[in-house]
C-alpha cells in the first residue's frame, strides 16, 4: 500500500511517521511564515525580512528560537488545566490530519476507506482547543474571541461538508487516494466549480484567515482567543494556523484540483505546486481585504453558502442519476 | 480556582438579563491612543457606552496662562499632532487678528499650501488607520506611504515632521524656495492619480462598503445639537466649513467646494474626507499658480505681544473640524485665560448616543470613522 507496510514493526513505523510529520509541520510553518511576510511586503510595497540569512530566509528561524527560549508565563487568573491543555488540543489533531493525506500515487501513509470522514472529524476538534483557550484564559476579549470562533467554525463546517459531498457521490468513495486517482483524466474543479468556490471560502473561514479572522480580530479583540498566551504556547497556535492552511489547501487539491495528476513533472511535485499555489492565493486574499463583521459572516454562511451548496448537491445527484 | 470566568462580572440590566462591562482601552489597539470606552454589553451588542477621557491630559490651557504668547506657540502643534501645522497657523492668525498685524501676501500663500498639505497628510493617515481598524492592513501602508511624501515636503521647509511651529505672528519663519514649490506641484500630479487608485482599492471594496454603509449614523440634528463639525457634520449633509463661512487667510479668494454626503454614516465620512483631499489639491494648485514674491514676515511686528484687553476669538478649519482659540486678555503679555475649542472632543462626546444598539465590531468602525486625536480631546 505505502511505505508504512514495508516496516517490520508498526510502532517503529508510527514513530517514523510522527517524526516525519513533526518535521514537516516545523519546516512548512517556518517557510510559510517567511513567505507570508515576503508576500505581504510585496503587496504593501515593502521588502520584508532581508537581514538574517539570504533574502531573510533565516528570520523566521530566529523568531522561532526566540519564542522557544522565552519563559512560559502563566497568568495568575487563568483556569490552569484548560489554559495549559488548549495549545495541545489545537495542535494534536494536526498530526492525525496530515497522516491522512496522500501526496502522490506511492506516497501514502495509509489509505483509509473513510479518510474523508476522519478528516472532517479531526478538523472539527480544532475548535475545542480554541474554546478551551478562550474560556481558560479568563479574559473578556479571549472569551469573546472563543465564542466567535465556535460559532464561525460550526457554521462554516456545514457548507464545507456540503461542498465535499458531490465529490463523494461522483467517485462513490470516501478514500482520498481513490478520489485523487479518479482525477487522472481531468480535475473535478471543471465539473464542480461551484463546490470548489464554496469549499475554498468555507476553508478560509475554518482556518480563521482574513477576511474571516474574526476570532482574533486584532483591532477589536486585541488578539482574540490567544490574548493571554505568549512564548511557545502562542507559537503552538501560530504553527497550527499555518499547518491548517496546508491541510485545507491539500484537501482542496485532492478533491478538486486533480491531486498529484499532471503532465511531465513527478506526482508529488505537482501536488505541492498546487497546494502552495492555493496557499499563495489565501495570502493574497488576506492582505487585500478588510474583515467582515460577525453577523455578516454568519448571514453569509447560512443565507448564501448553505443554500448554494444544497442546490449544487441536488443538481449533482440529478445529473448522476440521469447520466 | 473556579470554572467560571471571574473577570466576567455579570451586571444585570433593567430587564434582569445577564450583561457585562467591558473596558475598551485605555490600552487597546483601536482606541487610537489612551481613550477608554466603558462598554455595557449584552453578548456583542452594546447597551451603553461611556467614554472616559483624560489619560493624555497635559494641561495645555493652564500652561498658556504661565507663559507669554510666543512661548505657547509650540504647544499648539502638540494638540493635534497629525495636523499640527493648521493648529500652529490658526493660533498665529488668532493673535494677528487680535493685534491687527498685517501678514504679507507671500506668507499667506505659503500658509495655505503647507496647511492644505497637512490636511491631506492627516486624512491619508486617517484612511490608513481606519482600514486597519476594519482589518485591512495593506491600505494602512499605502496611506502612510503618501503621508510620508508630504512629511518630507514639510520637513524640507520647516525642519520638522510633525510639530512644526512654522508660523510666527506676522508671517512664517522661513521662506520657501523654488525646489519646494516644484516638488509640491509634482506631488499634486502624483496624488491625483493616487486618489483614483485608493478609490478603486478602498471605496470600491465590497467588504468595506458592507462594514461602513448605514453604520454609525450621525444625522444633521444630532450633529448640530452636539456641536459636531468637520467631516462628521458634512457627512450628514450640512455644508459648514470655517474656510467658507468665516474665511480667513486667502480662502475667500480661491475656488473650492465643500463636499457633503447625505447619509451621515461611516461611509459618508470616508467619502467626505476623500473629496476634501481633492479640494485641498485644488487649493494648493491655485496657491502655486498665484504665489507672489515678497517678504514672508510683516515688517512691523511689536516686540512684545500684548493683545488688547478683552476677549478675542478666532477659528480655523482643521482636518477634524472647527478649531477655535478663545483668548481672554488683560493687556499683559500673558493670557489671563486661553480656551481651546477642539473638534475631536465633540466627536467623542456623541459616542454614548451613537454606539448603543451596535455590535462590538461596529464600535471600532464608528470610533475610527470620527477620526479622534486623543491629545486634542484631553489637551
Amino acid at each position: 500500500m505505502g511505505p508504512v507496510a514495508s516496516f517490520p514493526n508498526v510502532w517503529i513505523a508510527l514513530l517514523v511517521a510522527t517524526g516525519v510529520i513533526m518535521g514537516f509541520i516545523t519546516i512548512n510553518a517556518l517557510s510559510l511564515i517567511w513567505l507570508e511576510r515576503k508576500v505581504s511586503a510585496r503587496i504593501q510595497r515593502r521588502f520584508g525580512p532581508t537581514e538574517v540569512g539570504p533574502f531573510g530566509l533565516l528570520q523566521t528561524l530566529a523568531d522561532m528560537l526566540k519564542l522557544i527560549s522565552k519563559e512560559l508565563l502563566t497568568p495568575k487568573h487563568v483556569h490552569r488545566p484548560l489554559y495549559l491543555i488548549a495549545p495541545v488540543l489545537v495542535f494534536a489533531p494536526l498530526l492525525a490530519l496530515l497522516s491522512l493525506l496522500p501526496v502522490s500515487e506511492t506516497w501514502v501513509f495509509h489509505d483509509y476507506d473513510i479518510a474523508l470522514v476522519l478528516l472532517l472529524a479531526f478538523s472539527g476538534l480544532n475548535v475545542i482547543g480554541i474554546f478551551a483557550a478562550g474560556w481558560g484564559s479568563n479574559n473578556k476579549y479571549a472569551l469573546l474571541g472563543a465564542v466567535r470562533a465556535v460559532a464561525q467554525n460550526i457554521s462554516y463546517e456545514i457548507p464545507l461538508l456540503l461542498a465535499v459531498l458531490p465529490i463523494v457521490l461522483m467517485t462513490r468513495s470516501m478514500s482520498l487516494y481513490q478520489i485523487g486517482s479518479a482525477q487522472d483524466a481531468y480535475p473535478f474543479v471543471l465539473v464542480q466549480p461551484l463546490a470548489f468556490v464554496i469549499y475554498f471560502i468555507s476553508a478560509l473561514a475554518e482556518t480563521n484567515r482574513a477576511p474571516f479572522d474574526i476570532p482574533e480580530a486584532e483591532s477589536e479583540l486585541v488578539a482574540g482567543f490567544h490574548t493571554e498566551y505568549s512564548g511557545m504556547r502562542f507559537g503552538a497556535f501560530f504553527l497550527a494556523e499555518f499547518t491548517n492552511m496546508v491541510i485545507v489547501a491539500a484537501v482542496a487539491t485532492i478533491l478538486f484540483l486533480g491531486a498529484w495528476n499532471g503532465p511531465l513533472l513527478p506526482g508529488w511535485l505537482w501536488f505541492f505546486i498546487k497546494v502552495y499555489g492555493l496557499i499563495l492565493m489565501m495570502m493574497w486574499i488576506r492582505w487585500t481585504f478588510p474583515r467582515l463583521r460577525f453577523d455578516q459572516l454568519m448571514t453569509y454562511a447560512w443565507a448564501v453558502l448553505v443554500p448554494l451548496a444544497l442546490v449544487n448537491l441536488l443538481l449533482t445527484t440529478v445529473a448522476l442519476k440521469l447520466l | 480556582m473556579t470554572t467560571a470566568a471571574p473577570t466576567m462580572e455579570l451586571v444585570p440590566d433593567e430587564e434582569d438579563r445577564e450583561t457585562y462591562i467591558l473596558n475598551m482601552g485605555p490600552q487597546h489597539p483601536s482606541t487610537h491612543g489612551v481613550l477608554r470606552l466603558r462598554l455595557h454589553l449584552e453578548g456583542e451588542r452594546i447597551l451603553a457606552c461611556e467614554p472616559v477621557i483624560g489619560y493624555a491630559h497635559r494641561a495645555h490651557e493652564k500652561m498658556a496662562e504661565n507663559r507669554d504668547y510666543l512661548q505657547f506657540l509650540p504647544n499648539t502643534s502638540r494638540l493635534d499632532y497629525l495636523s499640527g501645522m493648521i493648529y500652529n497657523l490658526g493660533y498665529c492668525q488668532a493673535i494677528e487678528k487680535a493685534m491687527q498685524i498685517e501678514v504679507p501676501e507671500r506668507a499667506e500663500y505659503i500658509r495655505l499650501i503647507v496647511g492644505e498639505l497637512n490636511r491631506i497628510s492627516s486624512h491619508m493617515l486617517w484612511m490608513g488607520t481606519y482600514l486597519l481598524d476594519l482589518g485591512g492592513i495593506t491600505a494602512f501602508l499605502y496611506g502612510f506611504d503618501d503621508r510620508e511624501k508630504i512629511l518630507d515636503l514639510l520637513d524640507y521647509v520647516t525642519g520638522s515632521r510633525l510639530t512644526y511651529s512654522y508660523g510666527r505672528f506676522g508671517g512664517v519663519t522661513m521662506d520657501v524656495d523654488e525646489v519646494f514649490l516644484r516638488n509640491v506641484a509634482d506631488f499634486c500630479d502624483y496624488f491625483k492619480k493616487r486618489l483614483v487608485e485608493i478609490h478603486k482599492l478602498v471605496t470600491g471594496n465590497v467588504i468595506f462598503r458592507h462594514r461602513t454603509r448605514g453604520v454609525g449614523v450621525m444625522g444633521a440634528d444630532l450633529g448640530i445639537s452636539y456641536g459636531l463639525t468637520g467631516p462628521c457634520l458634512r457627512a450628514a449633509g450640512v455644508a459648514r466649513d470655517v474656510r467658507k463661512d468665516e474665511p480667513y487667510g486667502i480662502y475667500d479668494r480661491l475656488e473650492f467646494d465643500i463636499p457633503t454626503e447625505e447619509e451621515g454614516d461611516c461611509f459618508g465620512r470616508h467619502m467626505v474626507r476623500m473629496s476634501e483631499m481633492e479640494q485641498s489639491i485644488r487649493l494648493i494648485e491655485q496657491g502655486l499658480r498665484d504665489i507672489p514674491d515678497g517678504p514672508v514676515m510683516a515688517a512691523k511686528v511689536p516686540k512684545r505681544i500684548r493683545p488688547p484687553a478683552g476677549d478675542h476669538y478666532f477659528a480655523v478649519e482643521s482636518a477634524r473640524g472647527h478649531f477655535g482659540i478663545y483668548i481672554h486678555s488683560d493687556g499683559s503679555d500673558v493670557p489671563l485665560r486661553l480656551k481651546l475649542r477642539t473638534p475631536s472632543f465633540v466627536s467623542v462626546s456623541t459616542m454614548p448616543v451613537v454606539l448603543p444598539g451596535t455590535l462590538l465590531a461596529d464600535t471600532v468602525a464608528i470610533l475610527g470613522s470620527i477620526d479622534i486625536i486623543i491629545s486634542e480631546i484631553d489637551r
